[in-house]
């Protein structure tokens, strides 16, 4: 009984393989997570059946069809969209974690009640061998009254037989009362599953392991301080053996020559070029478009941005961060955030832009607030980090280790005032803790390059428009008359030389960028702290800036600039006077 | 046999039945999408100090949940002896 289908959605709890499965369908690319909230913002593909094109829209991940967050809301609107538009015939795929069945049965039923045309992809289903789990898919499929398919979504088992029976989709015509949902899931399951008694593996001793706070702990400084000594390593090892060769090899002669060919001086080779001293041109000083503005994006920053993501993903798709989340609980309840407020910040670590939409996966709005004020204030990016690494280089790890406690500190202080203030109650943490599981390297990397050219489309554009912009300040006068009005706060308040200016300026477009501005500066180590501190504290960049006012409107953006400015300037002051 | 008690007393690796969830709507429907239900057996995993989270196993699913959830919910703990693997 073929149908007609013109859209299929993807429905499921989280950690159950649908983000795989997904890509699997579409062969889009498409971010793959091992935690719930990735998929906030829903994916939208095509598979191509029977020589038509089926739009295939992967669904957040849902527990049960009643809301909680708004991630969760999201999904149950694109689901209620579509089976109101009454015009398209669409279909449910229900992906259910084969190993699991009981839980993600409550989603199943709840499906059912709405009378939407589904079928079933039993996914994971390489797994229930090891973990002592058999199913008998004959048998569910009768009792549910809708196909089911066993799947493997990461190595594609199954995911031809499920395309083939996509059009076999129908109503179910289970009938039960909604209060009997639990003792109707405990009979099938009873009915299709069988147990055996299998011992422990390796993933779950090490689940115990990495939980429990004895030994949780410690291997969390560990994991996280691997995690930085992993990123910076390929971050330098990328740059000081490929992309500076690069650089200064090859790049360098041809803006030379273009140099002599301007004349080596005038407006438009400023601009080009910037300033050379003593005929050689020094790519994080010369500041022009095609040295710096070239050499900070794709030499300083990019191969920080792809480490960055490199090994988050990593940390990600193996199902560490749930856990840290737990660990994380009781020190996020005093900045007014449960355990799973610590997402958002990570993921600002990388650019602020996901960390700030990630903040959609918290429940309450004061929650939300709390987290995307906090890291736009205290959680500088990957660009930006790159930079001040690179410009607090020579003083060692006092320049950069500075810098990052006092972040620490502002972050955790601020946290504490705005839980006071901020009415509400802190929500509690309840989270599924997924099992570990070996990251699917072909996702890993599909997601490392979909960030990696986010941040070349994004960033590129404004690091260009921000060098210019910078150029264009110094040479029409406007930096040295903003300089003379600000020289109260900026030198007299925090001990900056005026120049700084600029740099807060241009850090509106991007905060790489103004970093590099202080390079030409040569300030002194507590000078370059504190400017480092405050350039990352003032106020976010323009696309920060433009989600947060999305996500908490103009009344909501003015409350948290308002925190940001005050919080600046006080920091800059004490800093000032402490250090 | 008969005494009930809140999950966050269970000790570690102990295992009980929930029986009663004490709270709003709310709660309910929050802890029933992961399966934390009346009827369900449980398994205390781990317990962080100082009314830190717990983690518990249900369902075949590992949860962790805040100290305040935990307190809610009851569960009639099982002979130690019941607890195997």
């Amino acid at each position: 009984m073929g149908r007609k289908i013109d859209k299929i959605l993807l429905v499921g709890n989280p950690n159950v393989g649908k983000s795989a499965l997904f890509s699997r369908l579409t062969g889009i690319k498409v971010i793959v997570s091992n935690y719930p909230g990735t998929t906030v913002e829903f994916s939208e593909g095509t598979l191509r059946l029977n020589g038509k094109s089926i739009k295939v829209i992967d669904v957040p991940g849902v527990y049960s069809l009643e809301p909680t967050s708004r991630a969760e809301g999201v999904a149950l609107k694109i689901l209620q969209d579509s089976i109101n538009e009454g015009e398209e015939e669409c279909v449910v795929i229900n992906v259910v974690d084969a190993t699991n069945l009981e839980r993600n049965l409550n989603l199943t039923l709840q499906l059912i009640k709405k009378r939407v045309p589904m079928i079933i992809a039993l996914n994971f289903w390489d797994e229930t061998k090891h973990k002592g789990v058999e199913v008998d898919i004959q048998k569910l499929a009768e009792r549910l009254g809708v196909p089911v398919v066993p799947t493997c979504a990461i190595s594609g088992e199954g995911i031809k037989q499920l395309v083939e029976k996509i059009t076999a989709g129908r109503v179910s015509n289970l009938e039960f009362q909604d209060d009997e949902r639990w003792k109707l899931i405990g009979e099938i399951v009873n009915s299709v599953q069988k147990l055996y008694h299998h011992h422990h593996t390796l993933g779950q001793r090490l689940s115990e392991f990495t939980i429990k706070p004895a030994t949780g702990f410690p291997l969390a400084i560990v994991i996280l301080g691997a995690t930085f000594a992993l990123i910076r390593f390929i971050g330098e090892s990328l740059i000081g053996y490929m992309f500076d060769p690069i650089f200064e090899i090859l790049w360098k002669p041809v803006v030379m020559k273009i140099s002599l060919i301007l004349g080596s001086r005038g407006l438009i080779h400023d601009i080009l070029i910037g300033q050379v001293s003593n005929g050689e041109i020094d790519f994080m000083e010369s500041f022009g478009l095609l040295t710096t503005g070239l050499y900070v994006p794709l030499a300083a920053v990019l191969p920080y941005v792809f480490s960055f993501y490199f090994v988050l993903s990593i940390l990600e798709d193996s199902g560490y961060l749930p856990r840290l989340a737990v660990l994380m609980d009781k020190i996020m309840h005093k900045v007014g955030l449960h355990g799973y407020g610590i997402v958002p910040t990570i993921l600002g670590f990388g650019c602020n832009v996901p960390g700030a939409l990630s903040t959609r996966i918290l429940q309450s709005e004061r929650e939300r607030f709390l987290a995307a004020t906090l890291m736009a204030i205290a959680v500088p990016c990957a660009a930006q980090t790159a930079m001040i690494i690179g410009l607090t280089g020579k003083f060692g790890i006092r320049g950069i280790g500075s810098v990052f406690l006092i972040l620490f500190i502002v972050w955790f202080t601020l946290g504490m005032i705005l839980n006071r203030f901020l009415k509400g109650p802190v929500p509690e943490l309840f989270i599924e803790i997924p099992p570990y599981r070996i990251p699917y390297l072909k996702a890993t990397a599909k997601k490392v390059w979909m960030r990696v050219l986010f941040f070349l489309r994004e960033a590129l554009p404004w690091v260009l428009f921000g060098v210019l912009l910078a150029n264009i300040l110094y040479i029409s006068g406007v930096i040295s008359f903003v300089g003379k009005v600000v020289k109260p706060v900026i030198s007299g308040v925090m001990g900056l030389p005026q120049e700084t200016v600029t740099a807060l300026i241009v850090g509106f477009l991007r905060k790489d960028v103004a970093v590099g501005m202080l390079v030409p500066l040569h300030l002194s180590l507590k000078q370059t702290i504190i400017a480092s501190v405050i350039l990352t504290m003032y106020f976010p960049c323009v696309a920060t800036f433009t989600v947060l006012l999305k996500e908490f409107g103009i009344k909501g953006m003015a409350k948290a600039a308002g925190i940001m400015l005050a919080s600046t300037f006080i920091v800059g002051a004490i800093l000032n006077l402490i250090l | 046999m008969k005494r009930l008690i809140p999950l966050v007393e269970l000790g570690e690796g102990q295992e009980g039945i929930i029986t009663d969830v004490r709270g709003g709507h709310g709660l309910r429907r929050n802890l029933e999408g992961l399966g934390v239900a009346p009827g369900r057996k449980v398994k205390m995993i781990s317990k962080h100090f100082r009314a830190g989270p717990v983690v518990i196993s249900v369902v075949g699913t590992q949860v962790a949940m805040g100290y305040g959830m935990a307190r809610k919910i009851l569960v009639q703990p099982l002979p130690k002896n019941s607890a195997a693997g």
